[in-house]
């Protein structure tokens, strides 16, 4: 405790470090993921090819990762964009996937409507497929939140420096209290960047939880009753 | 110069020799000529895989014909653009397909949002067609998923009337919901249409439903044919071929008697002759009606004994009405007896094969005998 309260600034800002590091990729993975999985869904060759690929993405070990990065960007091996890029890799593999899953769960009906109605291609993918592949999607969004939170702590192995910093340290002085105050940030960051997640599926996604709520019982439903008994 | 099909304008839609084969295999719609009236309720019935929905759906260019055209106020829709094409005709579906996102009220006003009408004036519009459609002004605020398959349709009828437009595309609209409420959308249908005068394309696989709401009903039959395109009263009185007759025979009767079981009606024995005899101008017959069976014993139409000597092949037997499986629905038995034009239901086996003939007379009094039964339960009850 007494070196928690000690070192207040310096555990701030490698907390401050950690988070842009795993917020950041996890945007633009995203960003990216969503155009490509349309992409993928329109064009089934395309699709299978990309869904292969980015599962072969995410097996390569992060530790290679961020030492393979900076050759082909030209950066420094300390860089945190390496290991920005990283994971961004690896948030686009996993929501690639989870995007697609997602776009694939919308009932065929309701996407025949909007053709029906008269809804252009584009229109339609931004203020229908989009928003009902939300629930799905933030499924994805979650688990891959996780993920990054926990895979930045790698990157202190080469030297950029996140809350896995404390882990180094604490090893090479031999200093238990610093480690286990890494662990506990580390999953108290995870928690409340899912509670996050959560509470902004909830304020995007509205419709979801009154579907199962019936209120007074349907009238049509009453008056059909009626008709029955009576007839 | 006007070209012919412009000079009547009694016609909304046409189609003109169209045909919609898919990746080379037999015609979903085979060589289809139709012309759909303006403000009338035209009905595409037929079995699944006639090309009924194929052919709707190729009026809003959901569906791309492969040959062929069709001309909308005698403009040929393929030159037109297919969003804006789909704005100008309503469309509802068999799942309502509503916007599970929207709320009721955002939903109806979906294609004169589309149209660029801003939200305030779309929504209002919205809410006075809620109370057109038969719905209570709070449901507006409402999700779809929070609504009775009934009312689900409503809001899908009321937000494929939102734009005003002058035709409605209905693709088996009402074939999710329970009988009674089907039979109430049917009839708010058609006192609707009595206000707006829209030209309605309705797609179904009910003869009922079809000879209820079509003024005009045109049976589709496998292989994407068109067999019989009349005013339903003329379908049902003189069907041009035994599809047709076998086809509207099938589902007609009274819904209810569907629910009562058939077994205790009695089976009467019938004469029968057989195909291979009809040539035979010594094989005489001694009943008015005599049914005609092929080697195996399955019913094949009536041989009356006025015009036996007129009848030497099958195609000149009169077509029989609807068949009865024998243990099958009072609906079906009474059905198979007011169908068939002797007078006598027609009663086969789990094979098909004749086994005798049912009085419509005898159908009427156990529907009279379980009305009885079912009086006197309702009365114990309610004391």
């Amino acid at each position: 405790m007494d070196w928690f309260l000690a070192n207040l600034d310096f555990i701030w800002l490698h907390t401050r470090l950690h988070l842009y590091q795993a917020v950041v990729p996890l945007v633009l993975g995203l960003i990216v993921a969503v155009p490509v999985a349309q992409f993928a869904r329109l064009n089934a060759v395309v699709g299978s090819v990309l869904l292969t690929g980015s599962s072969i993405l995410y097996t390569i070990p992060s530790l290679a990762m961020f030492v393979f990065l900076p050759v082909v960007l030209g950066t420094r091996v300390i860089d945190p964009v390496n290991v920005i890029v990283a994971l961004a890799i690896y948030a686009f593999s996993l929501l690639v996937r989870a995007t697609l899953d997602a776009l694939n769960s919308i009932d065929d009906g309701v996407r025949q409507a909007a053709v029906a109605m008269g809804y252009t291609p584009v229109r339609r993918f931004l203020t229908v497929d989009l928003p009902l592949a939300l629930p799905v999607l933030f499924a994805g969004l979650r688990v891959v939140s996780v993920t990054n939170i926990s895979l930045v702590s790698v990157g202190a192995l080469i030297g950029v420096p996140s809350l896995g910093t404390l882990f180094t340290d604490g090893l090479f002085r031999s200093f238990p209290t610093e480690i286990a105050v890494g662990i506990i940030i580390i999953l108290l960051l995870a928690l409340i960047l899912d509670l996050l997640l959560v509470l902004a599926e909830r304020l995007l996604t509205p419709w979801t939880r009154k579907v199962a709520v019936k209120g007074a019982p349907d009238a049509e439903i009453m008056a059909l009753q009626a008709e029955v008994a009576g007839s | 110069m006007t070209s012919p099909e412009q000079d009547d304008t009694r016609h909304q839609i046409e189609f003109r020799s169209v045909t919609k084969t898919y990746d080379g295999g037999r015609p979903a719609v085979d060589d289809l000529t139709l012309d759909i009236e303006r403000g009338k309720i035209t009905v595409f019935v037929g079995p699944s895989g006639c090309g009924k929905t194929t052919s709707l759906r190729m009026i809003n260019r959901m569906v791309e014909p492969t040959s062929g055209r069709i001309l909308v106020d005698g403009q040929d829709i393929s030159q037109q653009k297919a969003a804006e094409l789909r704005r100008s005709m309503g469309y509802v579906m068999q799942s309502s397909g509503l916007l599970p996102h929207r709320s009721v009220l955002d939903n109806i006003a979906t294609v004169p949002r589309l149209n660029g009408v801003r939200k305030a004036e779309a929504r209002s519009r919205a809410q006075e067609l809620l109370a057109v459609v038969g719905l209570a002004p709070e449901l507006g605020g409402r999700y779809p998923g929070q609504l009775s398959g009934g009312q689900q349709q409503r809001v899908g009828v009321a937000r494929a009337l939102a734009a005003d437009p002058p035709i409605l595309l209905m693709d088996e609209p009402f074939s999710a919901v329970d009988p009674v409420v089907r039979a109430e959308l049917q009839e708010e249908l058609l006192r609707l249409q009595r206000d707006l005068a829209k030209t309605i394309v309705f797609v179904t696989h009910d003869i009922d439903e079809a000879t209820i709401l079509g003024d005009k009903v045109a049976v589709f039959a496998v292989g994407g044919r068109l067999a019989q395109y009349a005013a339903p009263e003329e379908i049902l009185r003189a069907p041009v071929d035994d599809f047709v007759a076998g086809f509207v025979g099938r589902d007609r009767g009274f819904r209810h008697l569907s629910f009562q079981p058939g077994a205790d009606v009695a089976i009467h024995p019938v004469e029968t002759i057989e195909v291979d005899q009809l040539a035979d101008p010594t094989v005489s017959v001694r009943s008015p009606w005599t049914l005609l069976v092929d080697a195996d014993g399955r019913p094949h139409g009536w041989v009356p004994q006025a015009t036996r000597g007129g009848i030497t092949r099958q195609a000149d037997a009169v077509p029989g009405g609807s068949l009865y499986t024998r243990g099958d629905t009072l609906r079906r038995a009474l059905d198979a007896a007011l169908s068939s034009p002797s007078g006598l239901g027609v009663t086969v086996d789990d094979d098909g094969r004749a086994v005798g003939v049912v009085h419509a007379a005898e159908v009427f009094e156990l529907i009279e005998a379980a009305r009885l039964v079912r009086g006197r339960a309702d009365h114990n009850t309610a004391v």
